[in-house]
């Protein structure tokens, strides 16, 4: 077992063992401590340079990033699917290579492409760090859920997870599921057979396609987004069906348990996937996870940043 | 901790369990004397030996005077001048200090005073906090070599070293007594 951190990138969770997932998150806890001092900036990562490089829409992952870097005194530039080159017919490891040789050290990538962050980081001297690839890993985010579990609940192990909505199309889930796996919490995922297959069974989870009989012994419930945007056709007849059968109404939250978490990665669509009375109330942890991403991503950026990549 | 993986006796030996309480026991004297209003002190230790350092001199104080002096931990980790420099990062504990610093004297303790770069690194995570109305440093050991204009104002033991040699120090495992060693490489 490794004592410290010797990774350039963080690709997904799905490479990492319990003790690294651990590590970034004790690593949190320090970071989180900056966010409460009275000058809210450190000088770890003084003189870098971070490429915030969002080839896909993102306002909070590139913001919670981009004010990560900020606290950490690295300078900062985002560039988009827009503005970049890639409309031009660039191609990513071009354009990579044109950010490496104004001297990027770490670069954030969002891409609809899965493995598009391995790619580059295989390439690059530059850490790499995934801020969403396709279909694939999402793991800032996972670990941000790890962190908020951990923090709400003391631990995550033997505890009931459940993540429900699209499993299907969903990076957020699929990271979650590795981290949730490897540090011993039980997961069911529930949605429409459509969207959870029972494919998912190999990664160790359980799946089920009837809400009502999960929620009474879950200790977190997460709820998904359905995208739109990943969805090709129709994987259910319509919005009102599905919240009527997959939907945290304030009739169906009565079910969870009083100390049950209620999590969501945002944007919420209110009233679709969850009410607003549930996603405002008690058993919310929403904005705690938005407050905790920020500092997760001060740890990873830190670790990543920080090591020396000759 | 990373000290205790080396066998048990390192090395030469500088000083004993009981050596390490009366030196500890004197720089909470000095501290009791040099500082009139021992209210305000904050005793921030440096992890992970110098927190243990910092509650002992803290307990000493509470014995002799029956006041009871703040403790703080102070990680240096994400101030230190050398990032980017080590293919591995320790792990990065969380920073704990009163609030406000205001009118306050903050003491760092250290187990082992080298270079000085790490107590210049404290410093600046303790401004990043507030204002102390000063900071002043102890240290178990004051090994010399210094790189930067720092000195200690409680030392429990001056030990002339070279820079080849290393300090080991041991204090608060469950296992094993406390003590200083010299090692020669």
């Amino acid at each position: 077992m490794s004592t410290g951190w010797s990774r350039k990138d963080l690709l997904g969770l799905r490479e990492l063992s319990a003790e690294e997932i651990n590590f970034i998150l004790e690593t949190t806890d320090a970071f989180k401590q900056v966010g409460t001092r009275e000058i809210k900036k450190v000088p770890a990562l003084r003189g870098k340079t971070l490429v915030n490089f969002f080839v896909e829409p993102s306002t909070r992952t590139r913001t919670s990033f981009e004010l990560a870097a900020l606290r950490l005194s690295a300078d900062v530039i985002n560039i988009s699917a827009t503005t970049s080159s890639l409309t031009k017919g660039e191609t990513l490891k071009d354009t990579a290579r044109n950010l490496e040789a104004l001297h990027a050290d770490i670069l954030v990538l969002r891409h609809s492409s899965a493995g598009a962050p391995q790619f580059l980081g295989n390439r690059l001297k530059a850490s790499v760090i995934n801020a969403g690839d396709g279909a694939h890993e999402h793991p800032t985010q996972a670990l941000l859920d790890l962190y908020t579990i951990r923090e709400k609940r003391g631990k995550i192990a033997g505890l009931h997870v459940v993540i429900i909505g699209d499993i299907l199309f969903s990076r957020v889930a699929r990271s979650n599921i590795f981290g949730l796996v490897k540090l011993g919490a039980r997961v069911t995922l529930v949605g429409p057979s459509t969207l959870v297959p029972r494919e998912f069974e190999k990664l160790g989870v359980e799946v089920s396609h009837k809400i009502d009989n999960v929620l009474p012994n879950a200790d977190v419930v997460n709820l998904l987004r359905i995208q739109h945007e990943r969805q090709r056709k129709e994987y259910f007849p319509g919005i009102g069906e599905y919240t009527r059968f997959f939907g945290l109404t304030k009739e169906r939250a009565k079910l969870l348990k009083p100390d049950c978490l209620i999590m969501h990665p945002g944007p919420i669509n209110r009233g679709v996937e969850i009410d607003s009375e549930v996603a405002d109330g008690l058993q919310s942890v929403i904005l705690d996870q938005v407050t905790n991403g920020l500092a997760v991503r001060m740890a990873v950026l830190y670790l990543c940043g920080g090591i020396a990549t000759t | 901790m990373k000290n205790e993986k080396q066998s048990s006796s390192p090395g030469v030996p500088i000083m004993d369990a009981d050596g390490i309480r009366r030196a500890l026991q004197r720089i909470a004297h000095e501290i009791i004397e040099c500082d009139p209003q021992l209210a305000q002190v904050v005793l921030a230790g440096i992890p992970s030996r110098g927190v243990e350092i910092a509650q002992r001199i803290a307990e000493f104080i509470r014995r002799i005077e029956k006041i009871d002096v703040d403790t703080g931990i102070i990680d240096v980790a994400m101030h230190r001048d050398d990032v980017g420099t080590r293919a591995e990062l320790p792990v990065v504990r969380a920073s704990k200090l009163p609030v406000p610093l205001e009118e306050r004297t903050v003491i760092i303790v250290d187990d082992v005073l080298y270079t000085g770069r790490t107590v210049r690194a404290a410093m600046d995570a303790i401004n990043s906090f507030g204002r102390p109305a000063r900071i002043q440093l102890a240290a178990l050991i004051d090994r010399g070599h210094r790189e930067l204009p720092i000195r200690a104002d409680y030392v429990g033991k001056n030990l002339p070293t070279r820079a080849n040699e290393k300090v080991w120090v041991r204090i608060g495992s469950i296992n094993e007594p406390d003590g200083v060693w010299l090692i020669k490489e």
